[in-house]
This record gives C-alpha cells, structure tokens and sequence, in this order.
C-alpha cells in the first residue's frame, strides 16, 4: 500500500463531490461526464457552448494547478495502441447505452440513492476489477 | 454568457478534484481495481469525499422546487434496471479496467499532450459516435437523459 495518497484522494474527491452539487443546484443537471461528452453529438437538444466551456473547464484544470506550482501525479499510461483504442471504444459505448459513468452513476447516482447507479456502479467496477484481475494476473502470468 | 462562465467554473472544479485526487493517472485507478496486486485504496477515499460533499448538494436540491438558474430539475427518474444499463455497464468497466481511465480523468489528462491519452480520448469519442448512430438506426429518435 505505498502508493496510497489518502489526504490528496480524500481533498481531490470533496472537490469533485462540490462540483456536483453545485451543478445540480444551479443548472438542475446530474454532473456526468460521459453524458456532458456523448451529449455533443446531437439528439440531445442541448447548446453545445455551455457542453465545451465545462469541459473546457476540465482540460484547463490541470494546467492551472501546476502554473500555480501544484505538483501532481504523473500520467502513466501502460497499453498498446490497439488496447488503448480497443479500451476507449468500449468506454465511449458502454457509457452512452448504460447512461452514465463514475461521475454520473457513481457520484450523482449514489449520492441521490439512484437505484439504477447503484446497480451500474457496482456492475461496472467489478467488470472493471476483473478485467484488472484477467490481465494482470491470469494472462500476464 | 454567465452561464457558459458558470459551467467553465464547474468545469474547473471538478478537473481540480480529478487532478488532485490521483485520479488524473491511470496507474493509481488500476491500483485500486488490482485487489489480488499491490492495492493502492486511493480511489475508495476519493469516491468517499465526493460523497460527502455531493449528498448534501442533492438533499438541498431535492427540497428545492427549481434550481436557482432554470426553470426545472433535470434528473432522470427511471427506475427499472434493463439490459442496456447492466450491459453498457459491463462495456464500460472492461475498457476502463484494460487502461484505467473513466471518461473525466481521460479529459484532464488531454492537458498533457501524451499521444497514448489522446488516441485514448478520441477512441471514447468514436465509441460514443457509434453509439449515436445505433441509436439512429434503431429508428431511436429521442436520447435518453445522462446520467
């Protein structure tokens, strides 16, 4: 368990949980990324200005933070370009056809006791930690 | 104009957390999901902390009869649990468990200009774009509220 960063886990979780309560008590909306994104190609009926300028938001985040002189974690991405391309296709899919991901699900959701992101949440992060579990340890034996 | 304002704001917040939290790096959300590994239990605390302060956010909102800038709330009310929501859930957490990244941490992180985030960011697009136009084939006109 050393890699664990409980306080900067426990700080980055209460902002992104403010964010969420700020959107829901000002625009009325769940704060799911996934469906923000996927919303941008149409059916939605929603300006895609105020779509790009959260998820502007998002992107400039970080850089502000280490303009500031925050120091964050690296990024350390290990998967080959087919499993890179493979895994984003899933996650781009699988997102729209259930709804929502960690954000929508998994914060809103929970935190409104949403029966529905109850069930996703839990479905999504044990197929997620199996898969972890095939790859790392069954396959990569 | 105050609105996109407020929505960059948001934006920024939630991307600070992202950032902050670890969660930014896909090498720590794999961490967590590796139970049978060196677990790192990191993402457990972060989905503590936006618990704790998005609760209390939806409690408000549920004793309020409009949000403060629109006319109506916008939260989905389906109850049922259907195949797509199980499936599109079984989807997503095979692809986020092969990189480690959700759809929020793999926007921060564009921030970084890494080739493997942004073939990563744009295969989530397309997979999203595909999903479009199956709903568009299925003769599906309306989407479906996210969430």
């Amino acid at each position: 368990m050393e890699n664990f960063t409980p306080f900067a886990g426990l700080g980055g979780g209460l902002l992104i949980g403010a964010a969420a309560s700020l959107f829901v008590l000002v625009y009325g909306r769940i704060l799911g990324i996934s469906g923000i994104l996927g919303g941008l190609f149409g059916g939605a009926g929603e300006e895609i200005s105020f779509r790009l300028a959260l998820i502007a938001g998002i992107v400039i985040a970080p850089l502000l933070l280490t303009s500031l002189g925050a120091s964050l974690s690296d990024i350390s991405v290990s998967a080959s370009w087919p499993m890179l391309i493979v895994a984003g296709l899933l996650v781009g899919f699988g997102t729209r056809l259930g709804n929502g991901c960690t954000s929508g699900h998994g914060v809103c959701g929970l935190a409104r006791l949403s029966r529905r992101s109850i069930v996703a949440t839990l479905v999504f992060f044990a197929s997620a930690a199996i898969t972890v579990y095939a790859v790392r340890h069954v396959i990569g034996e | 104009m105050i609105r996109i304002f407020g929505a960059l704001a948001i934006g920024l917040l939630f991307g600070a957390g992202v950032s902050i939290s670890g969660m930014i790096n896909p090498a720590k959300v794999l961490g967590f999901l590796d139970f049978a590994g060196n677990w790192d239990p990191t993402l457990g605390l972060v989905m503590l902390g936006a618990l704790i302060a998005a609760v209390p956010g939806y409690a408000l909102a549920k004793r309020l009869d409009a949000p403060l800038t629109e006319t109506k709330f916008r939260i989905p009310t389906a109850r049922h649990i259907d195949a797509p929501l199980v499936a599109g859930a079984v989807m997503f957490g095979i692809g986020w468990g092969l990189v480690g990244f959700c759809p929020g941490p793999a926007i921060a992180a564009i921030a970084t200009g890494l080739q493997d985030v942004l073939i990563f960011f744009a295969a989530m697009l397309a997979g999203m774009g595909l999903f479009r136009v199956f709903t568009l084939l299925r003769g599906d006109r309306g989407f479906r509220p996210p969430a």
